[in-house]
């Protein structure tokens, strides 16, 4: 390094104004957003409370089928001979037959299935990869059931955008971020976290 | 102690959310078995454990370290093309593009305009570390550690020259949309870089041990898809459009990148004057040597006094026309609208109901409330408009400012600000091979 300069010129002197300040911003925001920080992750979850079945879980999820699915709270659900999660409105159900035709069923992809338990008693379970999450059962659950029926985001699918594409779309602010560590909202007490 | 207190939680919301059916009479009891009938439980699958965000977080520190090292020290463009391809592989289909620097602006606005966000530490490292990275080294993020610069820099095959006044034009889009992006995620409105990121549906494309099937990702993202597409048809001809001329984080790193302590160089010691680099760049970002000015000093002197007048009534009028606009910006606002829409239901200007006005009547919170709460969003965005105006305007004056600074400069160099860092020019430089040529006779001999 033959030429060393005299002081400081104007150019370098700026340059160094320039990278003090902008430490200054980095450091100033992170001491002002890391104290109010959380460690975890948070992701995306419907609150059941608030979801009113528009069906835009299924239509405005960058996946195709929608990350967001059917769940069934078992303890919750009434084991109804007609349930209106299951039936189209105004059909009779088959009596002690456990596959109802499909333009009986309510449910577009046929992912509820009924099996027969006991008297009056019927099972019904979710086939999830059938499921697209557009909540015509759950509405039909919710107005006239128990309510056993709801939609969640499944984590095994979301991928957890940073703008989520239905939480954009949901008319009822359902859509909220909750903690990694409880990814789920659940209605009833039965179902595992 | 913990899972009980949040069982009798569990168990006090299946009480609320049975409640409403309970009014309405119909709710069937709880069924009883005779047959030892064992209901099923569910399972519900856990989403990526926290521990993977410091390994994401780690990842891109090393990623700049290297990065930097390769651009500054090692000066090796083939070196640094394998980065950026890990990068885009780790960062882009491994992770699918989410959560990037990029969209962290967002979530930092956010969380410095509503105190009740919590950031998520990860996130608001990435945030940070590039830019920390890029008051010592420059944009070596932009060069080999960002997915979306990745994406674009290997599908450059026919470089055009941009001609400088559309170079300059269009940079300045850059400003306005990491403003505009401030602002609609400062007041909760919406994440609009993340809406229109054209390239994350491309990332998604490659379900790399995914679940999904290749076809789930296509159909379900047709339109960004699209999007994305056509930004790489643009990026045969024109080097990585997206970062210069839209990106909001790149329009941040330029501001940084100016006051870097360390810079790539074109050359490993002296510039020669050659002109052997001079196209050797695809995003003209290499400056010509530039003799002193000809005219008389008091020509500079006098536009450039007019133009330090000016910016201030420039950022005064951007100011007013941005408070204008506000309550416009406004409406991309959820509760903005719907409190709009529930005002003109409730006065009977409008027939039937809205999935969302339906939804805020369930809740029976007042409309009043719904009104004040839009009233003060509304507020804010005049304020934030007024905000976004005078910085567009203050960025359109610092720009004519420094186009109408004459700089003398000797030696061919790559701009502090618009250079990525890729290493293109290296080798076009003769000195550059020079210390090649010497460097593999030592480890020869």
């Amino acid at each position: 390094m033959a030429k060393e300069e005299k002081g400081l010129s104007r150019r370098e002197l700026l340059r160094r104004l320039g990278m003090g300040t902008g430490l200054v911003a980095v450091a100033g925001t992170a001491a002002a957003l890391a104290g109010r920080s959380r460690r975890g992750d948070t992701v995306w979850q419907i609150d059941p409370a608030k979801c009113i079945q528009c069906g835009n879980c299924a239509t405005y999820c960058v996946l195709e089928p929608s990350a967001v699915k059917c769940v069934h709270a078992f303890i919750l659900c009434g084991y109804c001979e007609l349930c209106f999660g299951h039936f189209q409105p105004g059909v009779e159900p088959p009596r002690t037959l456990d596959v109802a035709g499909a333009e009986s069923q309510l449910c577009p992809t046929g992912a509820i299935k009924r099996r027969w338990i006991e008297g009056p008693l019927y099972e019904y379970t979710i086939d999830e990869p059938l499921c697209i999450g557009c909540g015509k059962c759950v509405k039909g659950c919710t107005l006239h059931g128990n309510g056993s029926l709801f939609l969640q985001v499944r984590h095994d699918r979301c991928l957890n955008c940073n703008e989520c594409s239905i939480a954009a779309a949901c008319p009822s602010g359902a859509y909220t971020r909750v903690p990694a560590d409880k990814p789920y909202l659940l209605k009833g007490k039965d179902t595992k976290r | 102690m913990k899972r009980r207190v949040l069982l009798a939680v569990l168990a006090l919301l299946t009480v609320s959310a049975a409640l409403p059916a309970a009014e309405r009479g119909a709710q069937p009891p709880p069924a009883q078995f005779e047959s030892g009938y064992e209901r099923p439980t569910v399972e519900n699958p856990e989403p990526r454990a926290d521990a993977f965000d410091y390994v994401d977080v780690a990842v891109l520190a090393v990623a700049l370290a290297l990065a930097s090292w390769l651009a500054l020290r090692v000066r090796s463009r083939a070196w640094i093309f394998v980065v950026m391809l890990g990068a885009l592989a780790y960062f882009g289909f491994w992770r699918g593009g989410c959560v990037c620097p990029i969209g962290a602006i967002q979530n930092v606005a956010l969380a410095l305009g509503d105190s009740t966000y919590a950031i998520p530490l990860a996130v608001l490292a990435f945030f940070l570390l590039p830019l920390v990275a890029a008051l010592f080294f420059g944009r070596a993020f932009c060069g080999a550690v960002c997915p979306l610069g990745a994406v674009q820099d290997v599908v450059l095959l026919r470089p055009v020259k941009v001609p400088a006044w559309l170079e300059h034009a269009l940079g300045l889009l850059a400003y306005v949309y990491l403003g505009a992006a401030v602002l609609f995620a400062a007041t909760g409105a919406a994440f609009v870089i993340c809406r229109y990121d054209p390239f994350v549906s491309i990332f998604r494309l490659v379900p790399l041990f995914r679940s999904e099937s290749l076809m789930d990702a296509v159909r379900g993202s047709m339109t960004m898809l699209i999007l994305g597409a056509s930004f790489l048809v643009i990026g045969l001809f024109v080097g990585r459009p997206y970062c210069r001329y839209l990106c909001p984080y790149g329009a941040v790193l330029r501001i940084f990148s100016r006051a870097s302590r360390w810079h790539v160089a074109i050359t490993p010691d002296e510039c020669v004057e050659c002109r052997l680099c001079e196209d050797a760049c695809p995003f003209g970002a290499i400056r010509n040597p530039a003799p002193p000015p000809a005219g008389p000093r008091t020509t500079g002197k006098g536009r450039l006094a007019a133009l330090v007048v000016a910016l201030p009534i420039l950022v005064g009028l951007g100011a007013g026309l941005g408070t204008r606009a506000g309550p416009a910006m406004a409406q991309v606002h959820d509760t903005v609208r719907l409190a709009d829409r529930v005002r003109l239901e409730q006065e009977g200007k409008v027939e039937g109901t809205t999935n969302a006005s339906d939804a805020f009547y369930t809740t029976r919170r007042p409309a009043e409330e719904l009104y004040r709460e839009a009233a003060g969003i509304v507020g804010d965005f005049v304020w934030g408009g007024g905000a976004l105006g005078a910085w567009v305007g203050l960025v359109l004056g610092a720009k004519l400012i420094h186009l109408s600074v004459r700089r003398t400069r000797t030696d061919y160099e790559p701009d502090r600000a618009t250079c990525l860092a890729c290493g293109r020019c290296f080798a076009y430089c003769p000195k550059e091979q020079a210390r090649r040529a010497k460097k593999n006779t030592q480890e020869d001999g």
